[in-house]
């Protein structure tokens, strides 16, 4: 079961020595398989330093011992377990003692400061857990995600150096990805005891995510020789705290040359006096996406909160009606709705409904039955008078682009009161009832060219109804293209809008009342009742 | 006054009247009665017209042409702007001239923005058909569209009359002339 052989003795020797964990040993030597690394620490490090002394002899003989070493080989002959360097011979007699009255034999690891010693214990899996279970997410599966200090990369790094030096001696050649990584241990480790503890897998996909932040203060120094060598890696930026992120480190050392990296750093690295610490566990789940249709009966409602210089116009809006309860279902933090296309505040939407989706982000309920949805839907249509929703359901990111795809392409239908200022007869409409695919320019409309560029854009009516209301009112139904700016194509916006229904009729036209009928788009699917 | 056309009077405020403010300047740059009329929308655009006061609109006058080219190297027909930010307009000052109307009497008139903004821009179908600006003074006849600073949007009236103080005042000038006449 021990996984190391007899041409490792000497990286594991001098590694062991020098104060490195025995599943560090394993990772510099290459154990890529998981089981030896899952083995109790306490064991390990027995098995570990039975390897050491079976050949102790063996290397006394063959190699002229300098004298350090020597030393090192005496104390850890009187199981005095000191990993410590020259000349901190006194820090690690106190750390002895301490250690030994926990009975835990624990020094800290000097490359991975603890990450594959404590940090992969029972109690602390248990731990994270608890924080886990408190946070009140609901989830199926999930995905673990760690951060490690920037300085264990220059530690790491230190440490393959030393190797890499040692096995020369021997001839032998190690390269970076000769060394199993330090994240990739630790998944091996400690993925099966969260799978374990908390009664689901791990899943690289799941929406659900548990990030542990390790931190090491006693050690973030070790970044900041990199600083003065390669200061153009080192660029701040405003949303970074340090500029020694990790990604920055790593582009440092592989442009660093080894040996002035020996010259500023020590091979091995040195002894910390603590382990990491544990900066922060989080909880999050990805967000859910929620689609449907909705009709809007109030032409005082805006589709969005409509607030001028601070300050809210209108109490209300479709956006708030929606989505506060589906908020509140969902547990979410926020929201973001999106809609195929917007209606003005005094634009009703009939037929079926105009299609819209919301990202609920953050969610800590997440699995609802179609039941549970219908019954969310009606909730929604109970709570207002002035929306209605139908065809909720749960969707995907990706089905969201059908819908903005829509609010391109798609055609939509219209029903328009208008108003005419000359007197009006039956026959006088008619000939709009003929007029079919009618191509009109658009100059952007003054209503929105403050926050929209200048342009002409050409649409098409495809095709109009009138229906004669009384001397100055009738009815016009239109079936137009996406885009069109239906009340522009009814009163002209001064002439900017040609042909208008003004001009068309030789007359002041005027729109008095606006609805949609249809937002012509197939998605979401419709669902029966 | 002349009777009440056939119930033309729309039940709800006509287009202007429900989504812009009317300002007024009265005697531009002092000759008189050459009043403006500037209808701010709600977004701040601005829309430059003549005020129904002003003498091109009384009865009897025919315009002869319009010309937006103000002097002899700048036309307001050069005018453009382009993105969201609307970049590469001109920008006016209050007693910039935005054009010139002469009419067959042999008077010439100056239009000024009144107004400190960019130019969006001018109306062209003025140009080919003058009697619009005759028959539409206050929608399809307009002069311009002038965005204001968005800082400026509420000061650049300031100095402007409202409906209320322009109509005090044309009372007071039709009085005048005809106490004259």
């Amino acid at each position: 079961m021990f996984p190391l052989t007899e041409e490792n003795k000497h990286v594991a020797r001098l590694l062991f020595n020098t104060g490195t964990c025995p599943r560090c040993i394993f990772r510099f030597c290459g154990v890529d398989f998981h089981a030896p690394y899952k083995l109790p620490y306490e064991e390990l490090l027995n098995e570990l330093r039975k390897f050491l002394k079976t050949g102790k002899d063996e290397l006394i003989l063959e190699v002229p011992n300098p004298p350090p070493k020597k030393i090192r080989l005496q104390e850890l002959e009187d199981r005095n377990d000191n990993m410590n360097q020259n000349g901190e011979g006194r820090l690690s007699v106190i750390e002895d003692g301490s250690i030994a009255s926990k009975n835990s034999n624990l020094n800290v690891c000097n490359v991975c400061l603890g990450i594959l010693q404590e940090f992969c214990e029972k109690d602390f899996i248990k731990k994270v857990c608890q924080k886990v279970e408190a946070s009140g997410f609901e989830f199926t599966n999930l995905v673990l995600s760690v951060s490690f200090p920037p300085q264990l990369s220059v530690r790491e790094h230190a440490a393959w150096l030393l190797v890499k030096q040692e096995m020369g001696k021997q001839s032998l050649s190690l390269g970076r990805n000769d060394i199993v990584q330090l994240k990739e241990a630790y998944k091996w480790i400690t993925h099966p005891l969260f799978s374990e503890e908390l009664g689901v897998p791990i899943d690289g996909k799941s929406l659900f995510e548990v990030s542990v932040v390790f931190a090491h203060p006693e050690t973030v120094e070790d970044c900041h020789f990199l600083g003065t060598i390669c200061p153009d890696c080192f660029k701040p930026a405003k949303n970074k705290q340090s500029v020694f992120t990790r990604m920055a480190v790593m582009k440092a050392l592989n442009k660093i040359k080894e040996e002035d990296f020996c010259k500023q750093f020590p091979c091995p690295p040195n002894s910390p006096k603590a382990v990491c610490t544990v900066l922060e566990i989080e909880c999050a789940h990805g967000a859910v996406f929620v689609a449907g249709r909705y009709n809007k009966y109030s032409r005082n409602l805006p589709q969005t909160p409509w607030i001028i210089d601070g300050e809210r116009k209108l109490e209300s809006s479709v956006e708030e009606l929606i989505s506060d309860h589906l908020l509140t279902v969902f547990k979410a933090e926020s929201f973001n709705f999106s809609s195929s296309g917007r209606e003005d505040v005094d634009v009703r939407t009939l037929g079926n409904g105009r299609p819209f989706a919301i990202e609920l982000v953050n969610p800590h309920r997440v699995h609802f039955t179609s039941q549970e949805i219908k019954e969310l839907q009606q909730k929604i249509n109970k709570s207002s008078n002035k929306i209605q929703v139908r065809d909720l359901q749960l969707v995907t990111r990706e089905a969201i682009g059908h819908m903005k795809e829509g609010e391109e392409e798609k055609t939509k239908t219209y029903s328009a009161l208008v108003w005419t200022n000359k007197a009006i007869q039956k026959k006088d409409i008619e000939f709009l009832n003929d007029i079919k695919d009618l191509k009109i320019d658009q100059k952007t409309p003054l209503r929105v060219l403050h926050r929209r560029p200048l342009a002409v854009r050409t649409r098409v009516i495809h095709f109009m109804e009138a229906h004669y209301v009384d001397a100055h009112h009738f009815r016009l139904y239109l079936k137009t293209q996406a885009g069109t700016y239906i009340k522009e194509f009814v009163h002209g916006d001064f002439g900017r809008t040609t042909p208008n229904i003004g001009s068309l009729m030789n007359v002041t036209a005027d729109i008095l009342e606006l609805d949609v009928e249809s937002v012509d788009v197939d998605w979401p699917p419709a669902l029966d009742d | 006054m002349a009777t009440e056309p056939e119930a033309a009077e729309p039940v709800v405020p006509s287009l202007v009247d429900r989504y812009f403010t009317r300002w007024y300047k009265a005697d531009v740059k002092g000759k008189p009665c050459e009043d403006h009329c500037i209808l701010q929308h709600s977004n701040r655009i601005c829309v430059i017209t003549l005020a129904g006061s002003h003498p091109v609109l009384q009865s009897g006058k025919t315009i002869k042409s319009i010309s937006y080219q103000i002097s002899t190297n700048c036309s307001r027909l050069q005018n453009k702007v382009s993105g969201k930010f609307k970049r590469g307009a001109q920008f006016l000052t209050e007693l910039a001239p935005l054009c010139k109307i002469y009419c067959s009497d042999g008077e010439e008139y100056t239009i000024s923005s009144c107004v400190r903004g960019r130019l969006m821009e001018v109306n062209e179908n003025i140009l080919h058909k003058p009697s619009i600006l005759q028959e539409k003074p206050s929608t399809e006849g307009y002069i311009a569209v002038v965005l204001p600073k968005f800082e400026e949007s509420k000061s650049i009236t300031e100095g402007l009359l409202t409906q209320k103080q322009y109509e005090e005042i044309v009372v007071k000038c039709i009085n005048a002339t005809t106490a004259t006449s």
